[in-house]
């Protein structure tokens, strides 16, 4: 199988990894980068439990080959909180009861945070809006929606 | 905004306190069953049928072994011992033998050093397949050739029915079947496939031991039924078998059935390298049982001042290829099949039939589901009928301790059903919203297609009930092993329970158990594994809050005994070391004639909800908008009250799903939408707000009088969603999921 170099900027640390030229983004970050926070829910872009920030732009890590990411920046939910501590959304996330399963948090903390760093007071129909491709299966969204309003408010 | 005060870190029984694994779910580092990794490891594949129903003429795996970097092609030759499994009934092959019965039912399987190498040696196995005449139809499967040879459910104790493709008929007879009465309405109800549609689909890990066993990291419900089942196919002893729970993406009942337990380790076990499986979102619509799909005929008769009379229906439950739950799910359906009412007379016949449609078996709710759609349809029906107040008629009918369902079971506990009518129908709705609005709170939300003609407003109501831990004889005991260990200024505590947490939060219930019996904080609890502690059945029937309390209340008693017997201190290292095992009441099984409960009855303890829908509907184009929804919640009492909502509010989700877009489509047995692009879930623009109320009547049997939480909400709000949407539109929508078809009348 055809493999490629790519070289990647993973929440500020350089990577380089040799991969077959169709594994995507997702794939490298979850199994050759040991960076399984981001999601395989449905590997398609409907959940967008994989969601990371490319160049500062909320994208589906599913949907980007990795090597088309080759030489950008990304960040994902590793690399959110810093100097060891919780990101404000990770932390309303954890109180409000806003994670069961948790399996679509990674995706939904991510685009929240980009959602806030637009927006950081949204309504709750730009709530309802900018959440809309992060499917849970869980929660009802009831406790994501506390969860949102107490980070925007923190 | 939200005020809550922030959770605990800490805390017992009754307050709300924050998930122990929130932290690592929210950094990331949580270890899911796809986020697997050991070194060496390989990718396994599996090679699934493209037909319903076919004959396997021949499997020719010659070109496949020989690629590279390929190190296993394995097919039923390979099963190194029982070369079926099942939950109920071993009826299903590990890989194909002759015939495959389903789409997507696993023929092969393949392990490789890269994931898209074992796709491409799965493509190379030949398979000769000669196509079969699928059964499709469950109301003429009784009818066409056993698609089983002998009958598989046969001789267990149910009423004898010699059709073809019977899995389970259960007949419930009870007073005079014929009762007259002075009305009667009646209508015919049917329930597409629903998919459990968990976000973590299945996976695992297998890795090999030294000496012939095996060590399987997988998301499952229940960690030794899983093992019972892999052990003999594998030709190994239970020891040899080690089933450890990994991070659970989400359940429903989808992961109470094997998916790569089997294929996995068979794999790991031939290579003898570890080996990792996980399934993309297309294999998991294939590689897990769905809610059954139903038809429902039923009649009610009543007299005038709406006490209901007589209760006569006929369920048939489509089963799909392999019997998985289906025996429990009928006897389920036909147990609440007259709803949370008070009827003395009652025919009810439910039937489950085997055909090549996708496999059924658990799904929230079980069985209840689909009888309270029908129930509840019928209600509404018969109000209109008599000129009765909807939620007046139910509460004229509500069953309450003392009444007999009409299985012939007496309720002995508690059973609030009045109080949670009374409660959902006493929460303030929403007034009607002013025009124009954002078209995001109009229907069809963000397609902008409408200001708002043609919107009506409905309100629909609905009572559901099930209940708690199996039933019919099954002794889902739980077992907790409780350590105490003198610290040189105290006691440290570690709880181990094999309980699978799901997401429903019962890592939290069991510590939260531990910390009140022991009067300590600092519990720790052990991982889940078949191989420290004994079975705790299985995280479904909303049983785990109930016995995984009770299994820990126990054995932390028992602790505490022996501390007390050593003077009350325990020397640095010294240790206290107790497993007991917790067992709800005796049950027993339903007579196979009458359908009558036989000794100690049928059931365990019983919970229900009732829920108010305020819907909007846009009659000409068939799009909604479910605006509000309030519901009241027999739950015995709540352990954590936040995870309590969180429950209600995520069951009710998934009930809307059914009432408005969920369905498996088959054509002649094929799945022909398995993706989130084809098969919809409610996202964040489909739900409404959720205002829950708790009823806390405790459970007289059950440790500080828990019930159960999970199934409830999501048994009642198909059927109050859809009850909304008649109110508004004023069409029967004898059918869910409703389509827009159905709302402007074209179908």
């Amino acid at each position: 199988m055809l493999a490629v170099r790519v070289e990647l900027t993973v929440n500020g640390e350089r990577h380089e990894a040799d991969v077959w030229a169709g594994e995507s983004l997702l794939y490298v970050l979850r199994e050759r980068l040991g960076l399984p926070g981001s999601k395989n829910a449905c590997e398609q872009g409907e959940c967008g439990s994989c969601s990371v920030l490319l160049d500062g732009k909320l994208v589906c890590a599913c949907l980007v080959l990795a090597a088309q990411a080759d030489g950008h920046e990304l960040v994902t939910v590793e690399g959110l909180g810093q100097d060891g501590g919780l990101h404000a959304v990770q932390d309303a996330f954890t109180e409000t009861g806003a994670v069961q399963c948790g399996f679509c948090t990674p995706g939904l903390i991510v685009a929240t945070a980009d959602l806030l760093a637009r927006n950081p007071s949204p309504s709750d129909d730009e709530i309802r809006e900018a959440l809309s491709g992060n499917l849970c299966r869980c929660t009802g969204y009831a406790k994501i929606f506390d969860a949102v309003r107490l980070a925007a408010g923190s | 905004m939200t005020t809550a005060a922030r959770t605990l870190e800490r805390g017992r029984v009754g307050e709300s306190v924050k998930r122990v694994d929130a932290i690592p779910k929210v950094t990331g580092e949580f270890a899911y069953s796809s986020d697997l990794f050991a070194a060496g490891m390989l990718w396994g594949h599996t090679l699934r049928s493209p037909h319903a129903h076919a004959r396997i003429v021949e499997i020719d795996i010659s070109d496949a072994v020989g690629m590279p970097r390929v190190h296993a092609v394995l097919t039923h030759a390979d099963v190194p011992g029982a070369q079926t499994y099942g939950l109920e009934f071993a009826d299903q092959p590990v890989l194909a033998i002759d015939r495959v019965r389903y789409f997507g039912e696993p023929v092969a399987v393949v392990a490789a050093e890269h994931p898209e190498q074992a796709r491409r040696a799965a493509e190379r196995i030949h398979v000769d397949y000669e196509p079969l005449e699928p059964v499709v139809d469950p109301e003429r499967a009784t009818e066409q050739a056993p698609i089983h040879d002998g009958r598989p459910t046969a001789g267990h104790g149910f009423r004898d029915d010699a059709r073809p493709n019977v899995v389970r008929t259960i007949v419930i007879r009870h007073g005079d079947p014929d009762a007259q009465a002075e009305v009667s309405v009646s209508g015919v109800y049917e329930l597409g496939i629903q998919d459990q549609a968990f976000l973590g689909p299945e996976s695992g890990l297998a890795v090999p031991d030294a000496e012939g066993g095996v060590d399987i990291y997988v998301a499952t419900q229940w960690l030794h039924v899983d093992r019972d089942q892999v052990a003999p196919c594998l030709g190994l002893e239970p020891d040899q078998v080690r089933i450890h729970l990994a991070g659970v993406g989400g359940a429903f009942g989808g992961r109470e059935d094997l998916s790569i337990q089997i294929h996995a380790a068979m794999l790991a076990l031939h290579a003898g390298r570890p080996v990792k499986m996980v399934y993309n979102r297309e294999e998991s619509f294939v590689g897990h049982i769905h809610r059954h799909p139903a038809k429902i005929w039923m009649e009610q008769r009543a007299n005038r001042d709406g006490k209901l009379v007589n209760v006569r229906a006929k369920i048939l439950l489509d089963g799909g290829a392999y019997a998985s739950s289906s025996a429990a799910v009928t006897a389920n359906a036909s147990s609440f099949a007259c709803g949370p009412y008070a009827v003395e007379n009652a025919l009810v016949e439910c039937t489950c039939v085997y055909t090549n449609n996708p496999p059924c078996g658990a799904m929230r709710g079980f069985g209840a589901v689909q009888s309270c759609f029908a129930h509840e349809a019928q209600m509404d029906k018969l109000a209109a009928e008599l000129g009765i107040d909807p939620v007046e008629l139910r509460l004229r009918n509500a069953l309450a301790p003392g009444d007999s369902l009409p299985t012939g079971q007496k309720i002995t506990g508690s059973f609030p059903a009045a109080e949670v009518i009374r409660r959902a129908a006493a929460l303030p709705m929403p007034e009607p919203e002013e025009l124009p609005r954002d078209p995001l709170r109009l229907p069809g939300g963000s397609g902008n297609t409408t200001r708002g003609q043609g919107v009506k407003r409905g309100v629909g109501f609905a009572v559901g009930f099930k209940n708690v831990c199996y039933s019919e004889g099954f002794d889902d005991s739980t077992a907790a092993r409780v350590r105490l260990t003198g610290t040189g200024n105290g006691l440290e505590a570690e709880v181990d329970c094999a309980a699978a947490e799901v997401g429903q939060g019962v890592v939290n219930v069991i510590l939260q158990t531990a910390r009140t019996e022991l009067e300590l904080d600092d519990v720790v609890l052990g991982s889940a594994t078949t191989s420290s502690v004994g079975s705790a059945g299985s995280a479904s029937a909303s049983r785990m809050t109930w016995m995984a309390a009770g299994a820990v209340q126990l054995a932390a008693r028992a602790a505490r005994e022996e501390l007390a017997r050593r003077g009350g201190e325990l020397k640095p290292a010294e240790t206290i070391d107790v497993e007991r095992v917790y067992h709800h009441r005796p049950t027993t099984p339903l007579d196979p004639e009458t359908g009558q409960v036989t000794g100690d009855g049928a059931h365990v303890a019983y919970i229900c909800a009732a829920m108010r829908v305020v819907a909007e509907v846009d009659v000409e184009l068939g799009l909604t908008r479910v605006v509000w929804i309030g519901t009241a919640q027999d739950v015995g009492k709540a352990v954590n009250p936040q995870a309590v909502y969180g429950q209600i509010e995520g069951g009710t989700a998934q009930g809307l799903g059914l009432a408005l877009m969920e369905e498996i489509q088959t054509r002649d047995g094929l799945i022909a939408n398995a993706s989130f692009t084809d098969y919809l879930i409610p996202t964040t623009l489909d739900m409404p707000p959720v205002v829950a109320e708790l009823v806390e009547e405790p459970e007289p049997d059950a440790p500080y009088g828990v019930k159960g939480v999970g199934e409830p909400p999501t048994v009642v709000s198909t059927a109050a969603i859809v009850s909304a949407l008649r109110d508004a539109t004023g069409r029967d929508l004898n059918r869910v999921p409703v389509r827009p078809d159905d709302i402007v009348g074209l179908s």
